[in-house]
């Protein structure tokens, strides 16, 4: 069916992954903020993850960067 | 209010952000909508690890989430056995026994192989009780996504009678609306993947986070009471376990006849492996779906167990809120989610949430669409018209189907009792339908007749079994006892009201298999045996997966499943 689903979970995880690692590197300073999270800045790891899982996504995806 | 969140920017542009990829997904996905079957078949076209993850998103909707994790609280480790008894042996045998014929044959849902393979009336019995009951399934998760987002998010506001509660109804009634509209099934299975994906990774965290908190596995043992935290070791007798069911109850009352059921004739979960592009792919959408939703039950259940066992840890200063003098169990994730997540994940996790509330609709109304038009509107009532009159129609279903959706809510909020009384309905209904299709694929010789008023005599079955008996501690008649004057009166109380379900279940089946077999001795068979080809077992070219080698064989994927349940359940026995 025409859209291969991977573009878009890529982006989007990829788009949400890029605000909160630069958010939590931004607050990483704050020890205040990631008491909650017992003291693990649980923003940026959460983002790299989300990073790694939306690049892998885009890149096995048809149409983006292999053309069949 | 302790669980209602602070939001920020930053959690703010990922539920908008959310919203936007939905839509786009949908216009996206509108250019290819040239006719019915695209829209309310997705084409059959869709690859299998697609369908596969659809499949068991379709049925975890946020109401399974905060149901799962209230059941988690409730009954501990005890409830696994909605996950793997009671889903893992169905999803396999749907893919190995069934999917042939759905997929083999010419049906284009559910109620149309019961057309095919029995009679009209068979079929219309399960068309109509199908489409009103995802019609009102739709409505009720829109009404509990409203009373949830109410309460947890920080929009309040109040224009004479019209709040916010109002505000986020109609808000997520149109999302769902728009994109199912634009794409049809194809759209909502999209996003059932994107919900998937979601949940997954919003709720991890949460659950890595509470785990290390209450000191791993161990900790949550030394926590929490002994049978919380056992799956089957406490079910020799009713009495021992928190869900007051045996283990008679649970293997044949969950794990065949309501899990059966459930999993192999719901067109709800049935449609998305029927979009699957070949049959293969049909045959592995179960498969697929069942080695995720084994460790669901680490995503859904363990957040209830975690949030109990918190209680018991002082130092963690964690809470439940409390409703009628006992913990409010629904609003474990809610709690967790405001107990662990900073600003920024905390958009995420809510996003998640609203994610599995909006794919919860939309699969029922995708659902809806088909039977309606296929099923009713051409059967029923304007039959041999153009395919691009069909599709204008599923269209304008998706409308009609989100406004009656809307209504339901409505009717929800202003009479609970309501509610009740059609789920009530509705399970008697459903109870015993794998009776008619385990009878209707395997046995030739099971007829139309016998069919429907075996379907009939089930519901009935089911209908007295929970008119005469009750569950202990059972206050009004919607539990039980209404045939016997009071539920005081009760032939047999049961210990818990999850053991009466079952129980019903067990003799609703056992009512339709009889009868359906006895009727169908005594009538006439009026399918031919070329009419029953492709549609019976005995009737039907074994099926066979040509140029795969035997790694990539169902059947072998099957074995290693069922066997990754068994180790699940000796493990966590």
């Amino acid at each position: 069916m025409g859209l291969d689903i991977k573009i878009p979970i890529g982006l989007m995880f990829l788009l949400f992954g890029v605000m909160l690692t630069i958010f939590g590197l931004a607050t990483g300073s704050n020890t205040e903020m990631y008491k909650i999270s017992l003291n693990i800045n649980i923003n940026l790891w959460s983002g790299l993850f989300m990073v790694v899982f939306g690049t892998l996504m885009l890149v096995f995806s048809k149409g983006l960067f292999n053309r069949k | 209010m302790g669980t209602s969140f602070t939001l920020q920017w930053l959690d703010w542009s990922i539920i908008i952000l959310y919203f936007i990829f939905v839509l786009g997904i949908g216009y996206t996905l509108r250019k290819y909508m040239k006719n019915a079957s695209a829209f309310l078949e997705a084409g059959r076209s869709l690859p299998a690890w697609v369908t596969g993850l659809a499949f068991i998103s379709a049925n975890l909707g946020a109401l399974e989430v905060i149901g799962m994790a209230a059941s988690g609280a409730k009954y501990g480790l005890t409830t696994v056995h909605f996950y793997w008894i009671g889903a893992i042996p169905a999803m396999v045998f749907l893919a190995i026994f069934m999917m042939p014929f759905y997929y083999g044959s010419k049906a284009r849902s559910v109620p149309e192989y019961l057309k095919l393979r029995f009679d009209e009336k068979t079929r219309g019995f399960n068309a109509f009780s199908f489409a009103i009951m995802t019609v009102f399934a739709s409505g009720i998760s829109m009404y509990a996504m409203a009373l949830l987002a109410q309460v947890i998010l920080p929009l309040k506001f109040e224009i004479g009678p019209f709040t916010e509660f109002d505000f986020y109804l109609l808000f997520s009634a149109f999302i769902v609306l728009m994109y199912t509209y634009l794409g049809g099934l194809t759209s909502a299975i999209y996003n059932e993947v994107l919900q998937f994906f979601l949940i997954v990774i919003g709720f991890l965290p949460l659950v890595i986070l509470g785990l290390i908190n209450v000191g791993g596995w161990e900790g949550l043992k030394a926590n929490l009471a002994e049978n919380m935290v056992h799956s089957w070791k406490f079910t020799g007798s009713p009495d021992a376990n928190p869900m007051g069911v045996e283990w008679f109850g649970i293997v044949m009352g969950l794990g065949f006849v309501l899990s059966f059921g459930y999993w192999c004739t719901n067109f709800l979960v049935v449609q998305r492996a029927m979009a699957a592009g070949s049959m293969s792919a049909a045959r592995k959408t179960p498969l697929i779906g069942a080695i995720p939703k084994m460790l669901i039950p680490f995503l859904v259940i363990f957040p209830g167990m975690i949030a109990i066992a918190l209680t018991a840890i002082p130092e963690s200063n964690f809470s439940l809120p409390i409703k009628g003098g006992g913990y409010d169990y629904d609003m474990v994730i809610p709690s967790l989610l405001v107990h662990y997540f900073p600003t920024g994940i905390l958009g995420l996790g809510i996003t998640a949430l609203l994610a599995s509330f909006m794919s919860g609709m939309a699969g029922n109304v995708s659902a809806f669409n088909t039977v309606w038009t296929y099923d009713i509107y051409q059967s029923y009532i304007n039959p041999n018209k153009s395919d691009k009159h069909y599709l204008r129609v599923g269209r304008l279903t998706t409308i009609f189907g989100v406004l009656v959706s809307i209504l339901t809510a409505y009717v929800a909020r202003l009479f609970n009792n309501v509610m009740d009384f059609l789920q009530l309905i509705f399970a008697f209904i459903n109870a015993p339908l794998f009776a008619t299709f385990l009878l209707g694929m395997f046995w030739k010789r099971a007829t139309g007749h016998g069919a429907f008023y075996g379907l009939i005599s089930g519901t009935l079955a089911a209908a007295i079994h929970h008119g005469l008996t009750a569950p202990a501690g059972a206050t009004t008649l919607f539990k039980g006892g209404w045939l016997t004057g009071g539920i005081e009166n009760a032939v047999h109380v049961y210990p818990s009201e999850m053991a009466q379900n079952f129980w019903t279940a067990i003799y609703a089946f056992s009512a339709c298999l009889i009868i359906t077999i006895i009727l169908s001795v005594f009538t006439k068979q009026l399918k031919t045996v070329n009419d029953l080809k492709g549609l019976v077992y005995s009737l039907t070219p074994k099926y066979r997966e040509e140029g795969l080698s035997w790694y990539k064989k169902p059947e072998f994927l099957s074995v290693i499943i069922l066997l990754i349940a068994l180790v699940l359940s000796i493990i966590y026995w």
